[in-house]
């Protein structure tokens, strides 16, 4: 009943579907940049900055909350530039193709029962699916800097980025098993209301009997956001930013979002798939007002825990050389994702 | 396959730096006090200074720049023989090429020269890092006392 | 005027053949990658040429002298205390063990020796240096290999180590504290304690780096059978220092060169390690910084009282003659060869340092190698710029 009077509020309150549909967009756009600084602030500056013992910036704002505000002004200050011998109609699409990518992302993430963007009935297969577009995106901005490093770079990313697709699909495969839906927001009630051994309480998130594909979800987002130990692509030390490595101003910033925005998507989906996404004990799964509004809260401090692990990795370790990298994916990531798939499906079907 | 423990094992470290106290020192906000030995800048007593230039000759830049005139001063007791004195006229230490060796410190046989820990003085113009006389003659309030040698030394204090 | 246009032209000309000799040896059409002389992975300003055949290397040839500072050419008008000064500026990681085999040349020439106290002490600054010069090491091998988090340590670490020279000596890169028949000064109250707390820290931050970066399995997969060098090839080079030792040579200058400084008076293990690659030279220098903890404590339990300084005249004049000492320093052996004609400075001081020697290998050991690779030896050979260019 309740959740027939929020569908109807909305609908009146705001209108049919054009309208509707730019205010999602709307909603997607500014949530994007925000999530970005979020997770740029808190982990990139912060984190990082008291692992390594030491604080972090200080002086812009308190404890240096703004630093991201004036870093945003200072690239978006400067003069774009491109190298002579660049193909300046790709150069520029480079990252707003990748940028897409990670736009594409957060429509169907649910925060609440209602409160998503486009409840998509293959909610996960797009998300992987649109996720790749930015592939695209870094191979142009590699090939068009018209410089050696950056190709190479480019190089590198392809192979890396593609094949470390393979293993994020397939470490979800189980969860879609184990939940009979690809709908994102039929797997967060698949969790919500599963049990475990009986206990209803607190549902069953996915993460007690899916823990390898978890893992390898984490490993491969890793991969997938080329950071250490991944970043082979971005190895500062050797090719100094890689196929960002021409880029500036504005156009750096959005390879920037990017790369954030998508670890913000990218914990986002893992969370609603192993963790329970927005779902807590006592909220009602179906809808409601209570739901909706304690969901993304519920769903944020889930994403600050996944990227804390991400992020805890990122920092940790040395990098690995590309042959080890593909070499770890294909020989390793792949068939013991392949044998989750396997012992998933067969339990699913005994239990 | 890479065996676990050493990846997790290492994944502690940071953790444990995570939780610890931080050991930066936010200048300018705080400070640190440095060693009393250490080589912030180069003081001038000028009334030991007899302009031997044995300073000026020995620094490795050639950053002390000194000129001094000679002048009579009473004789020491009645019926004696005017001495003759030299008094420093200009003493500038350009620390902009100064090494911060000491050499000119310790060359020095009159104790004219002192080290002083001090080193915030950097200035926007260059020209504002040659320090003359009366600058290095302030500076002699920052110069510290020295402290005691450790057990064992024989060496009695000096500087 | 003729003369510059003339030498330009010949150096041009001797460019254009040296390029067109290595197309013609190789005969390949690989690209050519310049590491060059500004990257975040030399330390410092070396120019590597490579020429890759997709991701492998072809040939790989170093090229220095950006950083030249005309080092033995200045040191030909400076007076003695005038060179103890410059030469700090060196290697500039380990400074005061830069200034030793000189004093001790100059020591050799005016026959004069400096009192225990004095080389006991030299020998805990050696150290020191040592200490400082290699945890820097161990943490910026790691932002080579892309864990950024060890060289914040590294540096943090290192502070307890300059605060004491600070403390001794007044300068915490460029102490200038040796001088010929000592010390300038002896050691300030409480140094002593300090020290051996410093010491502590020191080897808590071995510890740290063991578990954080040398037990990481991502590290020893980048690095192990990375760049071998085998025992006959590191001599036939001249390497010296820890890559002689990871190649298996169990050679120490501290041990097996007679020298007055205070190391035969304590005990301390030699490490080597017989594989000669990458990650051999790692575990060489972390167990080097360990064992050179207990070597200071062990100084410091022994420091013999007395004078630091023996009685020389006001001012220095070193008889004529020749004399060449080399310590091993942090980078390897670094030696001095001093030439006196019985002024008041050397007539000609010839630097041997070790990084010289240290990157003559690249070209051999690059053959063959990934890109990445390149960086990891790189970063194990540990050279500084200043070393090799002086």
């Amino acid at each position: 009943m309740s959740q027939l009077l929020v569908t109807q509020i909305l609908a009146v309150s705001i209108g049919d579907y054009w309208v509707q549909t730019v205010i999602k967009s709307l909603v997607v756009l500014v949530l994007v940049p925000t999530a970005t600084a979020i997770i740029v602030q808190a982990f990139l500056f912060k984190m990082m900055a008291h692992m390594q013992s030491r604080l972090g910036p200080m002086e812009a704002g308190p404890h240096g909350a703004l630093q991201l505000m004036a870093d945003g002004g200072k690239f978006i200050q400067k003069e774009l530039l491109a190298p002579a011998r660049a193909d300046k109609f790709v150069f520029s699409l480079a990252p707003l193709i990748v940028l897409l990518g990670t736009f594409l992302l957060y429509i169907v993430i649910p925060a609440g029962p209602n409160a998503v963007a486009e409840d998509l009935d293959i909610g996960i297969f797009f998300a992987l699916g649109v996720s790749s577009i930015s592939v695209i995106g870094v191979l142009m901005a590699g090939w068009a800097s018209a410089n050696k490093y950056a190709l190479i770079s480019g190089l590198r990313a392809a192979g890396q980025l593609i094949a470390y697709e393979l293993p994020l699909i397939l470490a979800v495969v189980g969860v879609v098993i184990q939940a009979e839906t690809l709908s994102l927001t039929g797997i967060v009630r698949a969790q919500a209301q599963g049990e475990i051994f009986g206990l209803g309480l607190f549902g069953n998130p996915f993460i007690l009997t899916q823990f390898v594909g978890f893992g390898i979800f984490l490993v491969a987002t890793q991969a997938e956001l080329t950071q250490p130990p991944f970043d082979m692509p971005v190895a500062e030390s050797e090719l100094v930013g890689g196929y960002q490595v021409e880029y500036s101003g504005l156009q750096f910033l959005f390879f920037y979002i990017g790369e954030f925005g998508t670890a913000f998507a990218f914990s986002a989906l893992a969370a609603t798939m192993f963790l329970g996404g927005w779902w807590f004990p006592g909220l009602d799964v179906d809808g409601g007002l209570l739901s909706n509004l304690i969901g993304p809260i519920v769903l944020f401090a889930k994403i600050m825990l996944v990227a804390f692990l991400i992020f805890w990795a990122r920092f940790t370790y040395p990098r690995f050389r590309e042959d080890q990298l593909q070499m770890f994916a294909w020989k390793y990531l792949i068939p013991i994702s392949l044998a989750n798939i396997l012992v998933t499906g067969v339990l699913k079907v005994v239990f | 396959m890479p065996k676990l423990p050493g990846l997790i094992s290492g994944l502690s470290v940071p953790l444990k730096e995570l939780f610890k106290p931080n050991v930066t020192v936010q200048y300018p906000h705080e400070t640190e006090a440095p060693a009393p030995r250490a080589r912030g800048v180069i003081a001038l007593k000028e009334e030991n200074c007899t302009v031997c230039m044995l300073c000026g000759r020995s620094c490795p830049v050639w950053c002390i720049y000194i000129e001094g005139h000679k002048y009579k001063a009473p004789p020491r007791r009645e019926g004696g023989a005017p001495r003759t004195k030299q008094a420093v006229d200009r003493f500038d230490i350009d620390y902009s090429l100064c090494m911060y060796c000491g050499i000119c410190v310790e060359v020095c046989p009159f104790d004219a020269l002192f080290w002083s820990p001090e080193f915030e003085y950097s200035t926007p113009r260059i020209a504002d890092m040659l320090h003359d006389k009366d600058r290095l003659g302030d500076w002699m309030e920052t110069v510290p006392e020295q402290p005691a040698y450790e057990a064992g030394a024989t060496v009695k204090g000096k500087k | 005027m003729a003369a510059v246009s003339e030498r330009n032209q010949l150096s041009y000309i001797a460019g254009q053949a040296a390029e067109s000799r290595v197309n013609v040896e190789l005969e390949t059409d690989g690209m050519t990658l310049n590491i060059g002389p500004q990257h975040p992975a030399t330390h410092g300003t070396l120019r590597i040429v490579t020429r890759l055949d997709g991701e492998q290397v072809v040939s790989a040839e170093p090229i220095m002298g950006y950083m030249h500072r005309g080092y033995e050419k200045l040191l030909e008008v400076r007076t003695f205390p005038q060179v103890n000064t410059l030469i700090d500026r060196i290697d500039w990681l380990s400074s005061f063990a830069n200034e030793v085999p000189f004093i001790l040349a100059a020591e050799e020439l005016m026959e004069v020796e400096a009192p225990p106290r004095a080389q006991w002490t030299r020998t805990i600054l050696f150290e020191l240096s040592r200490q400082a010069n290699l945890s820097l090491f161990l943490g910026d091998m790691g932002v080579q290999l892309g864990a950024i988090t060890p060289v914040f340590f590294a540096f943090r670490d290192r502070e307890h180590i300059l605060n004491l020279i600070e403390a001794a000596s007044g300068g915490r890169f460029h102490p200038n504290y040796n001088r010929i028949g000592g010390l300038k000064d002896d050691l300030p109250a409480g140094w002593i304690d300090e020290t051996r707390r410093a010491m502590a820290k020191m080897r808590q931050f071995c510890d740290e780096m063991s578990t954080l970066l040398m037990g990481n399995e991502i590290f020893e997969q980048r690095c192990r059978g990375v760049g071998v060098i085998p025992p006959d090839v590191a001599l036939g080079y001249g390497l010296s220092g820890a890559n002689l030792r990871a190649s298996g040579v169990d050679w120490d200058l501290r041990r097996d060169a007679p020298s007055p400084l205070a190391w035969k008076d304590v005990d301390f293990k030699v490490w080597t390690h017989p594989d000669g690659d990458s990650f051999a030279r790692y575990w060489v220098r972390m167990q080097e910084v360990r064992e050179s903890t207990y070597i200071v404590e062990q100084l410091l339990d022994g420091l013999p009282a007395g004078p630091i300084m023996a009685k020389v005249p006001r001012i220095i004049k070193v008889p004529a003659g020749e004399s060449y000492v080399s310590t091993e320093n942090p980078l390897g052996e670094m030696g001095y060869y001093v030439v006196s004609k019985g002024d008041t400075g050397p007539f000609r001081v010839r630097v041997r340092t070790a990084s010289f020697n240290n990157i003559s290998i690249v070209p051999w050991v690059m053959k063959g190698v990934f890109v990445p690779d390149i960086i990891t030896i790189l970063a194990s050979l540990y050279f500084i710029l200043g070393d090799i260019d002086k």
